[in-house]
């Protein structure tokens, strides 16, 4: 009402911020399933990346409660043994390559050239590349449910994958997986890499690039270090199970430590590939809430750089039971102890963000202060894992199965829950249901705990992981109907959030470019954004680009109505 | 008033249960073995880790405190108020460098606790006085396990195959399963595989050993109560692996004679019932 008797002058402000372009004789857009198949577009590719990976999600997940119906009671014949180790292959495989790598990967796509006030991605059909690869590997992986899935764990350990112990396909179809979606990764990381380096908005420099864009620049680095070993890992076990060579083979002096140590040179990356765009959407999401910018952004970017560094020097802690000499050990141990050292750094910061904020406490903070809590324990116990005397009654119990489940569960689904509540509304136009939200967070952070923290005693009175049953008479029966009664309430408060998801996409209110106040370029669009992304690309003069626009629209439009009294009258 | 005595009653009541937690702790380690602590009680090395696990424990278990409730605490405090600013603080490098230093010090503090802890998970101790006099075990060089002190130890071969495991006696006794040892005496294992990857795990007994085709391996345990320790295989070994039982049968040094003799006496019987189905079935 009041906007249409405002002067011309002032409406020249907000023409300028948004130029009108006309576009004469333009070819129309696809539309239906071929617009999605034909895409380049970032927001299209990533978009397909979330929800692949959502619905890899939950047949993991799926996988995951099979496997705790198995374990609720002792001696229990749910399923057989051949069933277990198929499952517990394709829940770790599944997780691992299928969700939160695509997961971090539709996010990244969808948010880093927004993010950067870049166009697209450096090289749009690469990008279309990416996601295709990572799909026929996911087909082929789970073409092998049609005759027989692999049973070698997602760590396909020599000699058990080699084709005297795992004569049936299912470990080739696993190594075409690694293959595919580690081509994928690597394309995707080269991609984010020049995209990152080159295309970023005037005037950001590298003290002000998104810390969400630095970790995954960071990631990508990782990822381009580290898959090309796995790639030579699983080429070498393909040409040992069908062509003749003998490089994990003991009996022709071969050796099974060598896949280990190729395994975990990409393994252990590969748990900082996943975790370190969940420091990223976490450093996102807490200065928007808190109102606050982050505390000690320097700090956070070298600690993010010293964690990628230190990951790729400490794999062998993977290996402290092998027959290895105590100074191996020892350096692999005060390795992975210092990591603790930036990580701590980072929960510091994190916290020191929220201090003297004014928190709003909405659903996707929840999540990302349910990620502080509890990925501090995982990292108190990947200390206690890192120390090798402890470590050898610890290792392939059920306290290793805890420890990554709070580094990986509590860790990054938590992080990747913050960002979906966060940029559901950009990604969507719609805004998702808060309360819904709060109620799935503590729906899945009571159920998380019930879950796993059970899991450390299980561990701690010796119950070794991946075994499909176990005799009654001691405390593991209590224990694991415990955790299999947590993993249903986990699983609930997944499902109450993908339905709120799929429900907002219809009947959320509508967001408007900005709902939450937040400080990044994407915001500076509109929600969803159109398909060249800005009209204008905007100056940017701090790490915060969209508060100073919004503090440059307020200083712009108040003078204008202190002119006009009779205008507010 | 009201709040003030709410307050202190649930400060009370927190402090009350800290202390009741942490005095459980203390008190009752060995009750909580396997709930809150490793398991313990068969062997010296075993009982180490958990002693140096019980340390990192309760500095883990401080550490959280303080983060958790750090966290809770500015939740709480700094909650979105009608009127309340943001403080717009974009760090603090004196601050940042004390918490650098502080997660640095702990870390230092942990590897010389977990360093001067080694030895005594490590290297074998040696064999008490009540043990298996003269255990013949052929004592080796080794590159990261030294010999018992004294040398007296009895060395067994373990070997891991899907889905059991067999153990061979200084004289070329075997058996499958349960591993009959001495008690009072060090006990050297050499841990091999001959298909796929196994890993030796008596959780009472320390830590566990993987047995990798093509290498050996070595830990040590020395128990001195009488008793059945059990433990099963700890590395996917394939459709078997969680019915891959082991178990440790200790006896008296006389006891363990007597057995390896009538071990040996049945192996040579069961030997020529199979040489003699052999020549039976063998076409003339």
């Amino acid at each position: 009402m009041s906007t249409t008797t405002l002067p011309p002058e002032t409406n020249t402000a907000v023409a300028i911020a948004r130029p009108q372009i006309t576009v004469s004789n333009a070819n129309p857009p696809r539309k239906g399933w071929t617009s999605w198949v034909t895409t380049t577009d970032h927001k299209k590719i990533g978009i397909m990346y979330m929800v692949f990976a959502f619905a890899f999600f939950i047949i993991g997940g799926v996988e995951a409660l099979l496997m705790r119906i198995q374990l609720g009671v002792p001696e229990n014949s749910f399923v057989d043994p051949q069933t277990y180790n198929g499952l517990l292959t394709m829940h770790g495989t599944t997780m691992v390559f299928l969700f939160v790598m695509p997961m971090m990967a539709g996010l990244a796509n969808y948010m880093v050239p927004l993010m950067i006030g870049a166009r697209d991605m450096a090289f749009p059909r690469l990008n279309a590349l990416s996601f295709w690869l990572l799909t026929m590997g996911a087909a082929v992986f789970y073409g092998s449910l049609l005759f027989s899935p692999p049973e070698a764990g997602w760590t396909s350990y020599a000699p058990l994958s080699n084709l005297a112990y795992s004569p049936t396909g299912g470990i080739d179809a696993w190594i075409f997986l690694i293959h595919l979606t580690g081509i994928a990764s690597i394309l995707g990381a080269i991609n984010f890499c020049a995209t990152i380096i080159n295309m970023r908005a005037p005037g950001m420099g590298w003290s002000r690039l998104p810390l969400f864009c630095w970790t995954i620049l960071i990631q990508s680095v990782l990822v381009i270090l580290a898959f090309p070993t796995i790639a030579a890992a699983v080429t070498l076990l393909l040409t040992d199970r069908h062509f003749g060579t003998n490089f994990f083979n003991p009996t022709a002096g071969g050796s099974p430590l060598l896949w280990q140590h190729l395994f975990w040179f990409f393994g252990h990356p590969e748990v900082y590939i996943m975790i370190l765009p969940a420091f990223g959407i976490i450093s996102e999401v807490l200065p928007v809430f808190a109102r606050k910018p982050i505390f000690g952004y320097k700090a956070i970017v070298a600690s993010a750089m010293a964690i990628a560094f230190l990951g790729l020097l400490v794999w062998a802690h993977h290996m402290f039971t092998t027959p290895t000499a105590t100074v191996i050990l020892a350096f692999f141990t005060i390795g992975s102890m210092l990591i603790a050292i930036p990580t701590g750094v980072k929960i510091f910061n994190w916290i020191a963000t929220l201090w003297r904020g004014s928190i709003v406490t909405s659903a996707a903070l929840h999540f990302a202060c349910g990620f502080l809590l509890l990925f501090v324990i995982g990292g108190i116990s990947g200390i206690m894992l890192a120390i090798f005397p402890i470590d050898w009654q610890l290792h392939d119990s059920y306290f290793v199965v805890a420890h990554f489940h709070y580094v990986l569960v509590a860790g990054a689904v938590n992080a990747i829950f913050a960002g979906i509540y966060y940029w559901f509304p950009k990604v969507t136009g719609r805004m998702m249901s808060e309360s819904m939200g709060k109620l799935s967070f503590w729906m899945t952070f009571i159920g998380f705990n019930v879950t796993f923290l059970v899991q450390h005693s299980l561990g701690l009175s010796g119950m070794p992981r991946r075994i499909y049953e176990y005799a009654s008479g001691n405390d593991w029966g209590t224990y694991n109907m415990i955790s299999t009664l947590g993993s249903f309430l986990l699983a609930a408060g997944v499902i109450l959030t993908a339905y709120n998801a799929v429900r907002s996409l219809r009947k959320g209110p509508l967001a408007g470019p900005d709902p939450w106040k937040a400080n990044t370029l994407e915001w500076f669009t509109s929600s969803p954004p159109p398909p060249h992304n800005f009209d204008v690309v905007p100056r940017v003069r701090s790490v915060e680009p969209m508060k100073d626009i919004r503090r440059q629209v307020e200083r712009a439009s108040q003078p204008a109505a202190s002119d006009h009294p009779s205008v507010s009258a | 008033m009201g709040s003030q005595s709410n307050f202190s009653r649930c400060g009370a009541l927190a402090l009350a249960l800290t202390s009741a937690l942490v005095a459980g702790l203390l008190l009752s380690a060995n009750a909580l073995a396997g709930a809150v602590l490793p398991e313990s009680g068969g062997s010296p090395n075993a009982d180490k880790i958990s002693d140096l696990y019980e340390i990192v424990l309760y500095v883990g278990v401080v550490v959280f405190l303080v983060v958790a409730g750090a966290l809770i605490y500015t939740l709480v405090k700094f909650r979105a108020r009608n009127g309340a600013v943001a403080a717009q603080i974009r760090g603090n490098t004196r601050l940042e460098v004390g918490w650098t230093a502080g997660a640095a010090l702990i870390i230092v503090a942990l590897v010389v606790v977990t360093f001067i802890a080694l030895p005594s998970i490590e290297d074998p101790a040696a064999s008490g006085t009540g043990g298996l006099a003269k255990a013949n075990g052929n004592l080796y060089a080794v590159i990261n396990q030294p010999p018992p002190p004294g040398g007296q130890g009895l060395t067994i071969d373990v070997n891991g195959q899907q889905y059991i495991w067999r153990f061979t006696y200084p004289d070329r006794t075997f058996s499958y399963e349960t591993m009959v040892v001495p008690i009072d005496t060090t006990v050297i294992l050499k841990i091999r595989a001959q298909d796929v990857q196994h890993s030796w795990w008596i959780p009472k007994l320390g830590g566990k050993a993987d047995a990798v085709p093509g290498y050996t391996n070595e830990t040590w345990f020395k128990i001195s109560k009488t008793g059945v320790y059990e433990g099963q295989c700890a590395e996917l070994c394939g459709r078997g692996h969680a019915n891959m039982v082991a178990r440790v049968r200790a006896v008296t040094p006389e006891q363990y004679r007597s057995w390896l003799a009538s071990q040996k006496k049945e192996i040579a019987a069961s030997r020529r019932f199979a040489a003699s189905q052999r020549t039976a079935q063998t076409p003339k």
